[in-house]
Formats: C-alpha cells, structure tokens, sequence
C-alpha cells in the first residue's frame, strides 16, 4: 500500500470536500477511504433538489452536487479506495482498513480528517413497545430501497419523526403512490427545516402531529398497524389518546447519530451534546493532527455547511502536515448560555484564527425575538439578531481575527441566546 | 413418509434431541412451523445463560438436568464450535431479613451438586463484581455459571444433526396426531407423515399436541419474559452474571455480559394466554428500568440498543415433563422446557435419544459424526491469516455489517449451511450482521441482495422471518404505475 501523508475517512460530502481543500492547500499525498463502491456518501440516494442554494446558487440533487466535488476529486487526481472499510484507527493515527482486493492492510499517515458521517436511530435504541415484524425501517433506509434499489418497501405508511430524512420521504413515498397517513413527531415543534415542512408535508396535505408517538406496533409477520398517542410535556403518553393506524409501513425519522466508533476507539474526546469529537478552532480533535467535519462532527441541516466545514478542516490538515505540529498557545472554552445546546468549536485559541471562523451551534427550544451574542471577557463583542430559533436549524456566527486583535488578551469567549434589544 | 422419529419443534430441545438421536441408526425427521431453527418462542428470547443449577428443587428433573447440561455445555462448545463463557453468576442479597432465601439458595446449590458454591459479605461481593451495591447484604457466587449464545447452540445441534442424516422440515405446522396401524399419523398443513415415534417439543404448544394424544392433560401457560440489550460501548459494565434475589416483592431482573459484548437486563415474567404473543409492551420495559438498579447502581439503560420478549412455556406443576406418555407408547414429551432449559438441553437430548434408542431398539451408528465446524470468525484470524482467506474468497474482504463487522464470506457461510439461513434474522441470528448498535440500518439492504442471489430468489421474496413478513412490496415505479391503472 502506498503512504499518504492525510487519510481522509469516508468520501461523502465532508470527506470530498476537505480531500480537495487539502490538496489545493499544497499537500498533495491524499487518500479518501470509502466503504461504498462510490464516492459520494448519502448525496448519492438523496434525489430531490434543494442542494448547493449557498455554494453554487443553484438546485441541485444530492447527486448532482455529490458529483460536482468528485469531479474536484478526478481532476486533482487524489487517490481514493473504494468499497474499503477502515477497522481502526490507532493513536499514533496509523490506519487498518480491508477490502476484497488488499485484504487487511495499514497506512500511516501524518494527519486523519474524520468524515464517517452519521447514522439514524433505531427502533430499538427508541424503546417503541410492540411486535417486530418487517416494514419497521430507518427512513434512510426505506429511501435507498425506493431511489437505489428501485423497491418500495409498502403502501400504507405511517412516519415517526419529523427529522428532515423523514418529511423528504414522506413526498418521495407519497409521489411513489404510497399513502403517507400521517407524521408524528413526540416534541412540540418539527426536527426537520421549515422548507421541508412545506414542500413536503403540506403541498400534499400529510397531516404533522407534534406532541405525538408510537405506543405499540401491531402484527407478527409484516406490520399491520401502529397505535399513536399523544405526549404531555413530560413527554410521556397520555392514556386514552391512543389511535389505531393500519399500516403496513413505518418509517422512523427520529435523530441523527454521528458515526465515531473508530474516534472513540482511538482515544478522541467526545462531545456528549453532539456526539462527535469534541474540535478547535482548527477543526482538530484533541488527538493531534486529527481532525473532523461533517455529520461525524455534528449532524448539520444543510449539505453546503458540510462543504464549508470540512474544507477547513482539510486545509487546516494540510497546514498542519507543511508544519509538523499543531501551534495552540491558549485554549479557551467557549461557555454557553441563554438555551445555546452546543458550539462547535468549543476549544478556541484565538491567536491561531488566520482570517475567521464560522461556530456553528443549535438551541435547545424554539425561540423568538432573540439575539445570538458573543461575550468576551465578559463583554458583549457582538449581537445578531434572530427573530426565530428552532432546535432544527442551526444557527452560526463568525468569529474573525480583526474581533480577536481587538482585544489584548482574551480570557473568556460565551456565546448565548438573549432577548433581543434593538426592537 | 415413514420415519422412525418425529421430532416436533427446531427449538433448542428439539434440535438437541435430534443431534443426540442422529448418534443412533434411524430416520429423523424435525418439523418446524417457522423458516428456521430457534426462530420463535422460548430459545429464541431468553437471559443466555447457562444456569449453574443451585435454583432448580432439589430432586427434580429440572435440578438433575440443569446440573448436568452445564456440565456438559463446555465440552459441548468445543465439539460443536460455539461461544461459551464461563463467567460465573452471583445472587445478590440486599436486605439482611432476606438471608433466609440466599441460605436456602446455597444449600439447594449444595445438595444439587453444585460445585465452588459460596457465600460472599462485604467487600468479598465487589472483589468478584465492583459494580454490586456496597450495601449488598451478602451474595451467593456460583463460579460454574455461563454464558452462551442461544441461537449459536440451537444452530450447531441443528447442523450436528443434520450433518448425521436428520431432515429439517420447515414452514410446516403439524394440526393433528393419531395412532394407526401401530404407527404415528402426523398430520401437518402441508401433508402427512408417519413415524414409530413422536417427541414433542413444541414448547409453548407442546400441551396441545401432548393433550391430542394423551388423557392425562397438562397445561402449559406461556409466561412472557421481556429484556433489554445494551451496546457495546458499555459490554464490560458488569463482567459477571447478576442475579437479585428474589424478595416479599417480587422476582427480580439479572444484568449479564452476553458472549457477544453486550449487557443483557431482565426478564420480566408475566402470565399471558397468547402462544406466540412475544410483542414487549410498555409496563414490562418500565418494570426492567425500575427493577435494574436494585441490586447495582447506574445501569447505563439509555445505552439500549433494542428490546424483546420471549415466552417460556411454563407447566403448572413447574417442572420439566421429560419422557413417554403413560398412555401413548413412543409419544415422547419434552414439555414445560422453561428455564432452566437452555441450560438443560443438551442433558435432555441426550437423556430422551438413550430412552428412545432403548424403546425402538435403536443401534448406535458406527460413522457418527461428532464434531461441527462453526461459522469462521475472520476477526479470530491474524492479520496473515485473514489475508491469506481474502486472497482465496475475496467475499470475506467486504464487511456488509459495519456494526458487528461482519463481512460477505460470513454471511454466505450461513447462507449456505444445512439447516441454512433464509431470511433477515436466520442471517442475524448466525452471524450477528444487523445485531449491532443500527440495528440492519446499514445493513438490512445489502444482506438481502445477498439472499437474493445467493438462494437465487427475486429480491421481492426475501423475508425477515419467513411467513408474510416480506421485507419489500414491489418495484417503485411499477407500484406508481398500478396506482393510475
């Protein structure tokens, strides 16, 4: 096996992405590991259009915009090795993968770039009581039956969850010729984005429950129904709303989960917000010359973002091989308040910000009439308003060098959502 | 068909039973209403575990066979190539009024036979179990007991079986027995068959079939047991099996490592008229949220994972009923198999195949075959080994199930085994692709072309679990196209 001096794990839109940056930052010797025969990632079964509005002012498919960065790939002529998977990383960031044609082999690079992505939660992991019979699918899952492999997975459909995979196969089912009865979705408000919600749920007039769940499956073989309640604030069911839905489908669309099994096996802090690596300025873990984007990083909304970050974190790895060390003279942590749930970075040294970051965060509940400021040492630096915050949409701000130089030294950086003041 | 034996039900007792019998010269047949071996009912969902035997009453078949099958499980394991663990269980005992219990718990232990059995206080309970509450009373540490796999031991007994001549016939529900002609008439839904005996272990159905033939009812309640299955991530929460002992207020649940990496939290035990009623239901999985943390403290529940529930066919008298029926010579009944029954089959089969080896004047076959080979593990492998096999079956190079890092070769080797896999679960339950933290997320689809191609089947047919559960209802565009007719 050839030495390459960055391993980029997974070549979905993250790994592409900070493939390209890292080469056109001047370190040429890089490699993409992919366990699917092609580049591309979950890109490759998101048909609809809604992609690269930000980075290329246009609507593109998932596949459209996938092949937009493999072309950067093919041009640039990066190796990548498909229908690969890496079993391990190890601390001094050698990397074991197999496939059919190299079986178990080892590379050893200067810097890794984590791009794994994320996975959706599972039925089991959502403690639904009930029978298990088949029709029971992630809804990824069901959407590359129906986009790759051409099937359908049934007719009458019953979705769990508003995350955005779910409303988008909603309209994919419904434009199938299923008959999508009804979403529910346990928390008061949607997890998907507002567009989604529109397009895909009320152009075809599926009805949106919030405040409900599923409280038993029915049938033994293939399922047969689904019985819906509605939740209190506690969450919890409340007896006597239960309402039998005969279905042969159900899809959960229930959350995200960054994939960092080989990050958390490597020694990788983690962030127990996010579920991805806890990051710095650089996008580099606290393993260094390690770095992360993308949905291993956090589960972003929008693809573009994905792009964004993880091209930071390919030249930021790319500076970091030309270098030979990472540099951090100050480690402050970014404190949160006001609902703010997570900022990612958290870790900022803000000698090292070269011209800005982008600190992208989540809030904790829907929120209207705020503003999003940065206090450092204690002082407001900056305030954006935000007339609405949904825990669905994430929100960012840009910390850049000229804030950072403004000050002598820095001690301090909270970021919080607050009433807005300039009404 | 003629058969010497019918065996009815690929359970785990069933399936011993017939690895036991093919020892001897004789036809054997196992019917099987579901698509596979331990596919529904008791073997399928249960704690595990393999008991050490200090529970069973002294004197009864259950303590005779308990103590004997775990005797007999390690050596077993090595013949047959499946996962045993002997890690030991532990009874905690959290309340000094309770002693009574734990004491009797002990000298049952002793008079079954149990050996190493001892009684822990204090700081001696951590040393074998940290995670035990320091107020632990006192606690009753079984070294003999063990972990198995469930679905691994019922496979190599199956495969075992069949590598010696038994036939495994599934998808085929038997309605009807009667006697004619000094033979057996087994009417199944799919024809009907003959033997000079019949051993029913058809578990929460073996009532039913015993009353078709016998006067001298029994009545097996089936009693639902549900559980949880924690990650991975927390496999080493709890490095031995443990039990709380049971209280004014109840039974309670075990937390245990299972051979796999995982924690396993339950059972409940509930008294339900459903045969095959193995759905969990809200209260059960509350009942094992609270029940868990009684006897360790912060069992990392949120790490779930799934659940399930599985039904033991408890007999009223709360005993094993092993033998022929007193009014149907060659009618053999393995009923009321609830626990300790995994830990007992391999004693019961062999226990059953001498009785009815004697009964039909059965020789023992000179080329009985032993031994099986398991399912090959790549990640056993070192790295040159497991090179060597991809350079010469490349399938074994693809890994379809990234969670339990499962590759093709695997999967095809179960595939291609007699009794082999058919559907969804037969491969999850042989080879563990879709058992991980995503649950067949990832891997559901690419195992399914798999079974596709591999039992050269249309991708439509592949099933979960056999029967109607069809995974997929048709082609995408076509269904749109049916819609506007």
């Amino acid at each position: 096996m050839k030495s390459y001096d960055i391993a980029i794990i997974g070549g979905g839109p993250a790994g592409l992405a900070a493939a390209a940056a890292a080469y056109d930052a001047g370190v040429k010797s890089v490699v993409i590991i992919e366990r699917e025969d092609s580049l591309g990632g979950i890109l490759n079964q998101c048909i609809h259009p809604g992609f690269g509005l930000h980075t290329f002012k246009q609507e593109l498919t998932g596949p459209e915009y996938a092949a937009r960065f493999i072309e950067k790939i093919e041009r640039r002529g990066i190796d990548t090795l498909l229908s690969t998977m890496v079993l391990s990383i190890a601390a001094d960031k050698s990397v074991t993968a197999m496939n059919r044609t190299d079986g178990v082999f080892t590379i050893r690079p200067k810097a890794v770039i984590l791009c794994m992505g994320c996975r959706e939660r599972s039925r089991g992991a959502l403690n639904i009581p009930g029978y298990r019979p088949a029709g029971i699918y992630s809804a990824g899952t069901a959407q590359k039956l129906v986009n790759i492999m051409g099937y359908m997975p049934g007719r009458e459909v019953v979705i769990l969850g508003s995350g955005d995979i779910g409303l988008i196969m909603a309209r994919r089912m419904t434009l199938e010729g299923a008959h999508v009865k009804l979403v529910a979705e346990l928390m008061p408000y949607s997890g998907g984005l507002k567009r989604n919600i529109v397009q895909c749920l009320d152009d075809f007039d599926i009805p949106l429950k919030l405040s409900h769940t599923v409280v038993d499956i029915h049938g033994r073989e293939r399922l047969e129904g689904v019985t819906i309640a509605a939740v209190g604030p506690d969450l919890k069911p409340i007896a006597g709303s239960e309402e039998y839905y005969p279905c042969d489908t159900l899809l959960l669309s229930c959350g995200l989960i960054p994939e960092n099994e080989l990050s958390r096996a490597m020694g990788v802090r983690m962030n127990a917000v996010t579920g991805g690596p806890v990051v710095n300025e650089a996008l580099e873990t606290e393993v260094e010359g390690v770095f992360s984007a993308g949905n291993a990083l956090h589960v972003h909304d929008l693809v573009d973002h994905v792009s964004e970050e993880a091209a930071a974190a390919g030249r930021n790895a790319a500076h970091y091989v030309i270098n030979g060390e990472s540099t951090h003279a100050e480690r402050i942590e970014i404190e949160l308040a006001g609902g703010v749930r997570y900022a990612v970075p958290s870790i900022i040294d803000p000698s090292a910000i070269a011209q800005s970051i982008t600190v992208r965060m989540r809030v904790a509940g829907i929120m209207k009439n705020k503003q999003l400021s940065v206090y450092i040492n204690g002082q407001r630096a900056l305030s954006r308003p935000r007339p609405v915050m949904t825990p669905g949409e994430m929100e960012q701000i840009v910390l850049t060098k000229k804030l950072m130089d403004s000050y002598e030294s820095i001690n301090s950086i909270l970021i919080c959502a607050e009433d807005r003041e300039d009404k | 068909m003629t058969y010497d034996i019918i065996i009815i039900g690929a359970g785990v007792t069933g399936s011993a039973a017939a690895r036991y019998l093919s020892n001897y010269d004789a036809r054997i047949a196992v019917v099987e209403r579901a698509e596979d071996v331990c596919a529904m009912g008791a073997s399928k969902a249960n704690s595990a575990i393999v008991h050490a035997g200090f529970d069973a009453a002294y004197g009864s078949l259950m303590a005779r066979f308990n103590v004997e099958g775990s005797r007999m499980m390690e050596p077993l394991s090595k013949q047959l190539s499946f996962d045993y663990s002997r890690i030991g269980s532990i009874v905690v005992c959290m309340d000094s009024r309770d002693m009574p219990r734990l004491e009797a718990l002990y000298a049952n232990g002793i008079k079954n036979g149990v050996e190493g059995l001892e009684l822990l206080y204090g700081e001696a309970i951590q040393k074998i179990e940290p995670k035990i509450k320091s107020s632990a009373y006192a606690a009753l540490w079984a070294p003999t007991g063990a972990i198995i796999c469930p679905f691994a031991l019922t496979a190599a007994l199956a495969e075992n079986a069949a590598a010696n001549g038994a036939e495994f016939i599934f998808n085929t529900t038997v309605t009807a027995i009667a006697k004619e002609q000094g033979l057996w008439s087994v009417q199944t839904d799919r024809g009907l068959m003959r033997a000079r005996a019949v051993i029913n272990a058809a578990g929460t159905y073996a009532d039913v079939l015993h009353n078709m033939v016998s006067r001298r009812h029994i009545h097996i309640t089936p009693r639902r047991g549900e559980y949880m299955l924690l990650d991975k991530s927390v496999g080493s929460f709890v490095s031995r099996t443990v039990f709380q002992l049971p209280t004014e207020l109840g039974k309670g649940v075990l937390i245990s490592p299972t051979v796999h990496g995982n924690i396993i939290v339950g059972p409940t035990a509930e008294d339900i008229m459903d045969r095959d009623g193995v759905n969990t239901t809200a209260a059960g999985l509350e009942l094992i949220r609270e029940k868990a943390c009684l006897a360790v403290d912060d069992v990392p529940l949120k790490q779930v994972i799934t659940s399930f529930s599985g039904l033991r066919a408890h007999e009223v008298s709360h005993e094993f009923i092993v033998g022929e029926a007193e009014d149907a010579e060659f009618f053999f009944d393995l009923a009321g198999i609830e626990s300790p029954g995994l830990s007992s089959a391999p004693a019961i089969g062999k226990y059953i195949s001498e009785m009815v080896a004697e009964r039909l004047g059965l020789d023992e076959k000179p080329d009985f075959i032993a031994t099986r080979e398991g399912i090959l593990d790549p990640k056993r492998l070192s790295s040159e080994e497991r090179n060597r096999l991809i350079k010469r079956e490349p399938a074994y190079g693809r890994i379809v199930c990234r969670c339990e890092e499962i590759s093709e070769g695997e999967i095809i080797d179960a595939i291609r085994r007699t009794p082999g896999a058919r559907s969804l679960d037969g491969v999850k339950r042989r080879v563990r692709a879709g058992m991980g933290r995503c649950q067949g997320g990832f891997c559901s689809t690419r195992v399914m072309e798999i079974l596709a191609r591999e039992l050269g089947v249309d991708i439509a047919g592949i099933t979960k679990s056999g029967g109607a559960s069809r995974l997929i209802s048709g082609l995408a565009k076509q269904d749109k196209t049916a819609e506007r007719g």
